[in-house]
């Protein structure tokens, strides 16, 4: 099996889909002509052409509303947010028009976009270049978000969300699209709603989502080797809809839960799970339900303190002890 | 009367500047070609938003509908005339003074009544309320809460027009107040830079909520701000329905025939409140200048003393016609009020279009978190 880059991934379900569907286009500030400032759109202005793949100004309430409105008609635009930082300047198309059309109409009209770009901190940015708005988008019915955590995830989800006749947002990481994983050469869908179990273990169980699962992954087999904790990993890879059983299983299986995202923890997408966990397997629990999110506070410019800020090995490690203490 | 002076800029393609010369716009040829029943049916059009908002100020103020209410009495001539121009691949949207588009596209009273009062009957089973009316069967999408917020999604429908090779056009609608908001700025921006055939439609009554014009927009003439994107623009009156009617369709033709937007400043001038909650209305304006637009200006009586004079309507049909749209209305209120409230499982319905659809892709995971 090929192994390629969450970015080719990327790159692969755009193409495929703008391949599959006519109605399929991608706009976004750089996508066509710089070739994306992330480089995931590389190559498909050329291959496509100016219809198929459109460089917007540095406007985003605009081509936001723009894309929603095209899509009431049919059109499916796939949007990039340069970093998803920059949906906020865009707040009220995505979060009134993109998730309330469809209700305000009494299900007269439904708003086929996806909405994609990177979510995360770790990049020595900035509060401002480092949002990780899944919890914000979760927050309002009539939204999906996933959070892809590998370049197979990434692919799968995205061709999926594209097809989705609802608006999706896909949340990426500038962090992974660098990094190389198995994909299949044939095609492949994954379902939204479907949890992954990334590592089957029976003493405690993580759920993480995004980049967070690899860093868990890492984090589990230095647990297995330095402290024979056996852990059970699910990785959530969508947050609305979201995958309760495959949670509550584990957990039910572990009695013990530690929730790490990279999100800020007040109201955080795991304040939902922890709540899920307490009111569904409350009897199973053998501990309380530890968190391990980012450091509560605006995300820090300093490389050696933005590190510690949002979750790594070390502070997983952490966590899980609390749980099994 | 038109009181434009086109833009210097010589490189695009302009509409006819005739605006200023013109006494009669019965007469010009958008106009000239209705038969007696078009003309009667536009007086229809505009007396039925009249008394359909007349009969819901009174259902508002018994404590029948909810929330806001928006009136448009005193702006009808232009929603009516703007939309007897719409052609198959026309679109509308407008912001939340949205019953009279509502009605011109022809949407029940019925309907748009039962959505007031909340009702299960209602265009959108009473989950939108006043500012969020929709038929999108009728090219009509809505309805839009937020000032300006409509604005990028005409620009979508519009491009989405282009994008099928469709000859088409999308109107939408926004108010004075809006053209201060980023979104709007930033779309006209984005409309002239790609062609898209959109055309504003600002309709300027004076007011943004209880700011004067003058008071909120640093240079009055709100049209002229097209200019700085390069848009084509033109300024008319709205309180007579051919005129409006004339303007409207250079812009729409225009933006058919030649892919390119069109900004159309509509002076007009709304008689209540921005909202009926609105009781200070006549504070930031004086009583004089309602009473001098309603005795010289009402698109009504304007438009009745024009069709008694060209013979297309008698006192007598006049009369007949207000009788029936009086009736209508009340028959509206009375259909909204008889109607069920929508059950409560209709809560969690139209959230979601593959849950509502129960498709493949909706059967896994949890979309709904209630406990």
């Amino acid at each position: 099996m090929p192994l390629i880059t969450y970015r080719e991934a990327i790159k692969q379900a755009l193409d495929e889909e703008i391949q599959h569907d006519e109605n399929v286009c991608i706009m976004g500030e750089e996508v066509a002509q710089y070739n994306g400032a992330y480089k995931v759109t590389e190559g498909l202005w050329e291959k496509y052409g100016d219809k198929r793949v459109i460089d917007t100004p540095i406007s985003e309430a605009a081509f936001s509303g723009l894309a929603i409105g095209a899509s009431c008609l049919g059109i499916r635009p796939v949007v990039e947010m340069m970093f998803m930082s920059f949906s906020y300047v865009a707040i009220d198309q995505l979060f009134n028009n993109a998730s309330f059309c469809r209700y305000m109409s009494g299900g007269l009209m439904n708003v086929p976009i996806v909405v994609r770009g990177p979510a995360n901190g770790g990049t020595n940015v900035g509060a401002t270049h480092s949002h990780t708005p899944e919890n914000m988008v979760a927050n309002h019915p009539g939204l999906k978000v996933v959070c892809p955590s590998n370049a197979y995830d990434a692919k799968g989800l995205m061709k999926t969300a594209i097809r989705d006749n609802d608006p999706v947002f896909v949340m990426e990481n500038t962090l992974l699209y660098g990094e190389k994983w198995e994909v299949p050469e044939e095609e492949y869908l994954i379902e939204l709603g479907v949890a992954n179990i990334l590592r089957e273990g029976s003493d405690l169980t993580i759920v993480a989502h995004g980049r967070c699962a690899m860093i868990a992954l890492k984090a589990a087999k230095m647990l297995e080797e330095q402290h024979e904790i056996s852990v059970d990993l699910v990785d959530l890879r969508s947050i609305r809809p979201l995958d309760e059983t495959t949670i509550l299983e584990s957990v039910k299986k572990t009695g013990r839960a530690l929730l790490v995202e990279e999100n800020k923890p007040y109201c955080g997408v795991d304040a939902q799970i922890s709540h899920l966990i307490q009111l569904k397997a409350f009897d199973y629990l053998d501990a309380p339900i530890h968190r391990v999110s980012a450091i509560d506070a605006p995300q820090i410019y300093a490389k050696e303190l933005e590190d510690w800020q949002i979750p790594n090995e070390e502070r997983i490690i952490e966590g899980a002890l609390k749980c099994l203490a | 009367m038109s009181a434009a002076k086109k833009k210097s800029n010589a490189t695009a393609t302009k509409a006819p500047s005739a605006g200023d010369a013109i006494d009669d716009f019965q007469q010009t040829p958008i106009n000239a070609g209705l038969s007696r029943e078009d003309k009667c049916k536009l007086y229809r059009t505009i007396l039925g938003i009249r008394r359909f908002e007349e009969r819901s100020l009174q259902a508002y103020n018994q404590g029948k509908i909810g929330g806001f209410l928006h009136l448009y009495i005193g702006q009808e001539a232009v929603a009516a005339g703007v939309v007897s121009l719409m052609e198959e691949n026309d679109h509308i949207i407008t912001a939340y003074r949205d019953h009279g588009h509502a009605l011109a596209v022809g949407m029940s009273m019925n309907e748009c009544m039962a959505e007031m009062f909340g009702k299960h009957t209602g265009c959108s089973k009473g989950k939108g309320g006043s500012m969020h009316f929709f038929a999108p069967e009728k090219n009509y999408w809505g309805g839009h809460g937020i000032v300006a917020g409509q604005t990028p999604l005409g620009a979508g429908l519009a491009f989405a027009l282009k994008y099928k090779g469709l000859k088409g056009c999308c109107i939408c609608f926004l108010g004075d107040g809006a053209v201060n908001q980023g979104s709007f700025m930033e779309t006209l921006n984005l409309v002239s830079l790609w062609g898209i055939p959109v055309v504003f439609v600002i309709e300027n009554n004076g007011y943004s909520m209880g700011t004067s014009l003058a008071r909120s927009s640093a240079e009055e003439n709100l049209a002229h701000r097209a200019d700085g994107f390069d848009i084509e623009w033109d300024v008319c009156e709205g309180h007579d329905v051919f005129e409006v009617r004339e303007y409207a369709n250079r812009a729409m033709s225009r933006a058919r025939e030649e892919m390119k937007p069109f900004l159309l400043e509509i002076r007009t001038y709304r008689y209540r409140g921005h909202s009926v909650a609105d009781a200070n209305h006549e504070k930031y304006r004086t009583k004089e200048e309602i009473e001098e637009y309603k005795k010289n200006k009402d698109p009504i009586n304007v438009l009745k003393e024009q069709l008694v004079a060209d013979g297309s309507l008698t006192e007598e049909s006049a009369s007949k016609i207000n009788l029936e749209v009086k009736t209508e209305a009340d028959a509206a209120a009375k259909f909204a009020e008889q109607s069920p409230v929508a059950p409560r499982s209709e809560i969690q319905t139209d959230v979601y279009w593959e849950v509502d659809n129960d498709t493949n892709n909706s059967l896994k995971g949890t979309y709904f978190f209630n406990d």
